[in-house]
């Protein structure tokens, strides 16, 4: 019974806040909505049973990806409303939803549910985050560390790109100061 | 009782509004945050199959997918203010300079 509430609470609740940070036009109601739509989504994993992807995904897309965007917004003009022109939305509504629809209908082709056996079955013996653990430093240990260096390599690359010439600003500079600079 | 099937709708739904997103919207940060709600679309539905099926593998793939979703808006954060500082707008339609 709990379970019910919650889920179809939850997905209300995701449903609704990433509409509003699809189709909104302000970039800032954008990124709070997202932002509130992943908190909801690690009530999700917490409904599974996958404690500690809920917990990371806390952490990481809440607490890390959505503190750069809001950064990144810095950057960017924010505060006046988008004006874009916008494809008509039914056209888009149909292409989109055939597509996922289209999508799922090929792995439900593809995949036999009843052969599908569990490669690293779960125990009840440990909880899910010694579980996480387990696998992670044992059978995925390799992908581990190539993520490991996949981040590192991210890193450097955001601040090789974003802090170019962080000393001046190009958007205060004129145009013709600018393109002498970029002939030097 | 929720079975996988319901988690599995609701991921679509989701994929279906992050799909939507990306086809609608012609501002790179937006398309950037409906790229984020498919992935976690991906996430909810590997999630619940790992449940479901008492397998852990389901979850590592969706940990691998946070991880990418990490690098990736850092890489492109990067870039996009590269974009901004160079032409001083975001909008796709603006953006286009090649005739054709």
């Amino acid at each position: 019974m709990f379970e019910q509430i919650a889920f179809y609470f939850f997905s209300v609740l995701t449903i609704g806040l990433f509409l509003v940070a699809v189709f909104s036009k302000n970039v800032l109601y954008a990124m709070t909505s997202l932002a509130s739509g992943m908190v909801v989504i690690a009530g999700f994993f917490f409904l599974v049973g996958a404690d500690f992807l809920g917990v990371v995904q806390l952490i990481v897309y809440v607490g890390a990806v959505m503190a750069l965007y809001a950064f990144g917004m810095m950057f960017f003009n924010v505060t006046k409303n988008l004006k874009e022109k916008t494809t008509s939305t039914g056209w888009v509504l149909i292409v989109g939803v055939t597509a996922a629809l289209l999508m799922t209908l090929m792995f439900l082709g593809a995949i036999n549910p009843d052969a599908i056996y569990a490669s690293l079955p779960m125990s009840d013996k440990m909880t899910n985050p010694e579980a996480v653990g387990m696998a992670l430093f044992t059978k995925y240990l390799v992908p581990f560390e190539v993520a490991a260096v996949m981040l590192l390599i991210a890193m450097i690359g955001g601040i090789v790109l974003a802090g170019k010439k962080m000393d001046t600003s190009l958007t205060d500079i004129k145009d013709e100061v600018l393109q002498l600079k970029d002939e030097e | 009782m929720i079975g996988l099937n319901h988690y599995l709708i609701l991921s679509g739904i989701l994929f279906a509004i992050g799909l939507i997103g990306v086809l609608r919207r012609r501002n790179l940060l937006m398309l950037f945050f409906s790229t984020e709600i498919m992935l976690n679309a991906a996430n909810v539905a590997f999630a619940a199959i790992s449940s479901f099926y008492h397998d852990l593998t389901g979850q590592m793939f969706a940990f691998f997918i946070v991880a990418i979703a990490a690098s990736e808006v850092a890489i492109g954060l990067g870039l996009l203010i590269l974009v901004y500082k160079k032409e001083n707008t975001l909008d796709l339609d603006d953006l286009a300079s090649m005739k054709g």
